[in-house]
């Protein structure tokens, strides 16, 4: 198989055999990126010197023997992670040319671990957007339609991962940033519970919700990454010191027993008849594996969108205030004064929907409305983490689709928030609990895409990847992909 | 604003004043609130921020449990309840010296709150004042605009340095009341070493709430807010000041508005920053990149067991064990470092305490606040004052004689002993030497001593001061009077 077409445990094996070279590797996908990157547009930035100087590093170090898990294996990061070096925009006009002084948690952990980085991947302007439609370096191209939107935040990742310019990215999922454009573009995303990987580092669109996670081609790629990534970090408050178990190892499990609980809601109006046919027989695969099947009940699923779009615009008005343009970051030109800096600075800087959401934010903060929403909102957070948890007290695992539909039209949807928002109907109330969930391939209605969504409860990142391994192993929806990037 | 201080003729008296104060207390730690950055003063700009001060994207903060342990001990101190669980909020505001945009402070259910101390009301009677909460929270940065040409600069050194908020119930009723209240919370933090308390470094500072309304009323009149007072002495002038300005506006049949008013210490005066309409809408919520503070009774237990001996039980102490005026056990326990003081220099001398307390809150604060010292920099030990007032009181040197030997111990001339001896400064308390110069007084003075003996009393003194003139002041004084007296009436 060309190298390229591998998964990362594919290319470990290789390189441990000697089949092939990191350097080998690095030089064959930079030149993918090289070839195909112009119509994707994943990337924001390439390292291809970098990724070369790491790759022969990596060579010299397996020759000695004491190499990282992740030695001289090619990646890519989201660029909402800081480095050391090379800009970190975050989608974003305001972070052009920002060059972090440090580098994030998860960057430092695969650097050691001996990963080599291609480049930093595309993404929605601070995260914000289901379309990557938002990024100031201009929309992605899904590779299953170039008309069609890989999704987004995490859409840069997603596609890199789809249009094999890369086996593995980072990513990031405030609401549905990773499991979105991984249905979207036939990859397997991972988000994990709140908490289980550092967010030292990844700036910050709203913090109780963000986590970050993986986009891979496999269960077992995207359970070695998270290996690497996860475990305490005293820098993170908010990270929690829980045992990292071995993901690797657990993927052998059997479903035998795996109870999992399916949601009504979740095939009411809204969810494309292709896509609720593909997820019921996607569920039918689980119960042949010895899976039970029985319908759970989640009374406020319907606050799901509407409390997170109080929640997460409260937080990002607050995270980016600090862009003021007076220690880092764009600047407008010759200001007159003070409040002249700063509106001309973030009005420059940032573009409409991060305006919409600072916005928003602002006015549910504000004196007066507070109550009405940030402290509603607050309480049906709590409501839907209830929800969840009485829900695992009879299920292993929450399975439903990931999203409505398959890909949309890059175009469609810039016109109207709601119907945008609406995309992450399925994937937000797992950030709002803080419980990991994960999309696998389940689906490909008319050439495009669709994801199976899966939640689990808090630390359950072990079952959710033995469920997406057993699935994989009984359909070949992850092996397909777009025809011109095989 | 003269108009303002013409203000006796006015009817003061039918005004009461209403005042709290917001204390700002920098906790004495080694590294800031949420980073490792130091937190000493002085470092050339912006030598002491690191990225999580500079608000860097990405950075979170990492409470520091030493603040969490000092405010402990502040509530502890105050008989406040001392919070299981207290949340940290974000104050958002844009301003060049606040790097986040966003200030880390507590909102809703703040670590500290319903305290109470004790200070003295103008008829010296203890009056109790209500402590209404104390939060923890991040120092801003410093914006200079002095010596840069069409530019300000930012300092960020001090962003991230902790502080405690001390917040007063409206009990106050003067600005002397005031004062004492705030020179209270400066004892305290001190006593319980979670503060330096200096205020020139701007450690301890205050905004003061000042309303005024009409003797008898329920309701409160508007206040005004008055910013940073950094010193005892402008928290009393600006207080004074405003209460002066809003009883004029009131009494001219106008409106106080509400609003910030600066202080300006050049023209003693305060004037407006900005009105209410213009106020920030801070926009409070949970910061969700901190955890709440939980605190058990192991930690209280452990916390209070740490606890020093508080300057209100210490003045009481100093009062019944030492028998000290209960005003100098005020003035002596107001640091906890000159009561040190007083109670080593006590343990070193066989004299009435009260004596002790007499030179040291005379000729050694006088010679500290001469050269500028601290207690704790005091260039005679106690040991040393010890001695000196032993040697007064076992009589081998005169009280005069003593503050010679005083100023040559804080010459550095070593102990009093040392002094007296190598000065010749012994007493002279043998009759029979102090009669010959008597005798040789009365023989030169004759017109004085026919005066004194029609009946002019007063004329002992005189003699008594030539005799000390001929010993060279070393006469035992009581001795002296006593055999002038019975001279002189023979």
């Amino acid at each position: 198989m060309e190298l390229h077409a591998q998964t990362l445990t594919d290319l470990q094996a290789g390189l441990e055999r000697g089949d092939f070279s990191s350097v080998e590797i690095t030089q064959a996908l930079l030149d993918r990126i090289a070839k195909f990157d112009t119509d994707l547009n994943a990337f924001i930035t390439v390292t291809s010197e970098r990724a070369l100087a790491a790759a022969k590093r990596a060579d010299e170090v397996r020759s000695s023997g004491d190499n990282g898990v992740l030695c001289g294996l090619p990646i890519v990061h989201k660029d909402i992670f800081c480095t050391r070096d090379v800009t970190t925009t975050c989608g974003s006009r305001m972070l052009e040319n920002f060059v972090s002084p440090y580098d994030a948690t998860v960057v430092e952990r695969f650097a050691d671990a001996g990963a080599v980085v291609l480049g930093k991947t595309n993404m929605d302007e601070f995260a914000m957007g289901s379309s990557n439609e938002t990024s100031f370096f201009g929309p992605v191209k899904n590779p299953w339609n170039l008309e069609c939107s890989p999704g987004g935040s995490s859409g840069g990742s997603a596609t890199a991962v789809a249009a094999r310019l890369a086996p593995a990215a980072t990513g990031t999922d405030t609401g549905g940033s990773i499991r979105q454009p991984a249905a979207l573009t036939n990859t397997i995303g991972i988000k994990p519970t709140y908490g289980r990987v550092s967010r030292y580092g990844m700036i910050a669109f709203a913090s109780s919700l963000d986590q970050a996670g993986v986009i891979t081609r496999s269960a077992a790629d995207a359970a070695l990454l998270l290996g690497v990534m996860a475990g305490f970090d005293s820098r993170d408050s908010t990270s929690i010191d829980h045992p990292v178990p071995d993901y690797v190892a657990g993927l052998n499990g059997s479903l035998d027993g795996l109870r999992v609980g399916i949601v009504r809601q979740h095939f009411d109006e809204g969810l494309d008849a292709a896509c609720a046919d593909a997820v019921r027989e996607s569920l039918g695969v689980l119960e042949a594996q010895g899976a039970t099947l029985s319908e759970v009940d989640l009374p406020n699923l319907d606050y799901c969108v509407p409390t997170y779009y109080v929640v997460a615009p409260a937080e990002c008005s607050s995270n980016l205030s600090r862009f003021d343009g007076v220690r880092f970051g764009h600047r407008a030109a010759d200001p007159k004064d003070l409040l002249d800096l700063y509106c001309r600075s973030r009005g420059e800087g940032f573009g409409a929907e991060v305006k919409r959401r600072i916005m928003t934010g602002t006015y549910v903060l504000s004196a007066g409305y507070y109550d009405a929403y940030y402290l509603k909102a607050q309480k049906v957070r709590q409501l839907i983490c209830q929800d969840f948890k009485r829900a695992f007290a009879d299920v292993d695992v929450i399975a439903g689709p990931t999203t409505p539909t398959p890909a949309f039209k890059l175009g469609d949807k810039t016109d109207d928030p709601i119907t945008m928002y609406l995309n992450d109907i399925y994937t937000i109330g797992a950030n709002l609990a803080g419980l990991p969930a994960m999309s696998v391939p389940c689906g490909i209605i008319d050439g495009l895409p669709i994801g199976l969504h899966m939640v689990g409860p808090h630390w359950a990142e072990e079952t959710l990847l033995c469920t997406a391994h057993q699935f994989a192993r009984q359909t070949d929806w992850h092996m397909r992909s777009p025809e011109a990037y095989r | 604003m003269s108009a303002a201080k013409n203000n006796g003729t006015r009817g003061n008296g039918r005004w009461e004043v209403v005042i709290g104060l917001e204390v700002h207390t920098q906790l004495a730690t080694q590294s800031k609130i949420f980073s490792g950055a130091s937190t000493a003063y002085g470092a050339a700009p912006n030598t002491q921020a690191c990225l999580v001060d500079l608000g860097y994207p990405g950075v979170l903060p990492v409470l520091n449990e030493q603040v969490v342990r000092m405010a402990t001990k502040f509530g502890l101190a105050v008989n406040a309840t001392v919070a299981r669980r207290s949340i940290f909020a974000r104050k958002n505001y844009f301003y060049p010296d606040l790097p986040k945009g966003y200030q880390i402070s507590q909102y809703e259910l703040p670590i500290v709150e319903h305290g109470e101390l004790l200070i003295e009301d103008q008829s010296g009677n203890d009056k109790r004042i209500g402590i209404t909460r104390a939060h923890l929270e991040e120092d801003a940065g410093k914006s200079i605009h002095e010596g840069l040409d069409r530019s300000s600069g930012i300092d960020l050194n001090r962003a991230g340095t902790p502080l405690l908020e001390i917040v007063s119930e409206p009990d106050l009723r003067s600005a002397k009341e005031a004062v004492a209240y705030m020179r209270k919370i400066h004892s305290i933090v001190r006593y319980l070493d979670i503060s330096d308390g200096n205020m020139q470094e701007g450690s301890f500072r205050c905004d003061a709430n000042v309303s005024v309304r009409l003797r008898g009323q329920e309701e409160l009149g508007t206040r005004t807010e008055l910013k940073n007072l950094n010193s005892f002495r402008f928290v009393e002038k600006a207080i004074n000041f405003e209460i002066e300005r809003q009883i004029e506006v009131l009494e001219d049949g106008g409106e106080v508005t509400q609003e910030t008013r600066l202080y300006d210490s050049d023209k003693d005066e305060t004037r407006s920053m900005r009105s209410k309409e213009e106020a920030n809408d801070y926009r409070y919520f949970p910061d969700p990149d901190l955890l709440p503070i939980e605190i058990d009774e192991a930690f209280i237990d452990a916390v209070r067991n740490t606890l020093p001996e508080l300057p209100d039980a210490k003045r009481q102490r100093f009062v019944s064990d030492y028998g000290v005026k209960a005003e100098d056990a005020g003035i002596l326990t107001a640091s906890r470092s000159l009561a040190d003081y007083f109670e080593a220099s006590s343990k070193f001398s066989d004299v009435k305490p009260q004596l002790v307390a007499n030179w040291i809150i005379g000729d050694l604060s006088a010679a500290l606040n001469k050269a500028g010292l601290d207690i704790r920099e005091s260039r005679i030990a106690p040991e040393q004052l010890g001695g000196l007032l032993n040697r007064v009181v076992d009589n081998t040197i005169s009280g005069k004689i003593a503050k010679e030997v005083f100023d040559a111990m804080w010459m550095g001339e070593g102990s009093a002993d040392d002094i007296i001896e190598s000065r010749g400064l012994k007493q002279i308390t043998d009759t029979s030497a102090i009669e010959v110069v008597i005798d040789k007084v009365i023989e030169a003075n004759p017109r004085q001593v026919a005066d004194y003996k029609s009946g002019k009393d007063k004329l002992i003194g005189y003699f008594v001061g030539q005799v000390m003139k001929e010993t060279m002041g070393k006469a035992n004084p009581a001795v002296v009077n006593e055999i002038l007296k019975q001279k002189l009436s023979e």
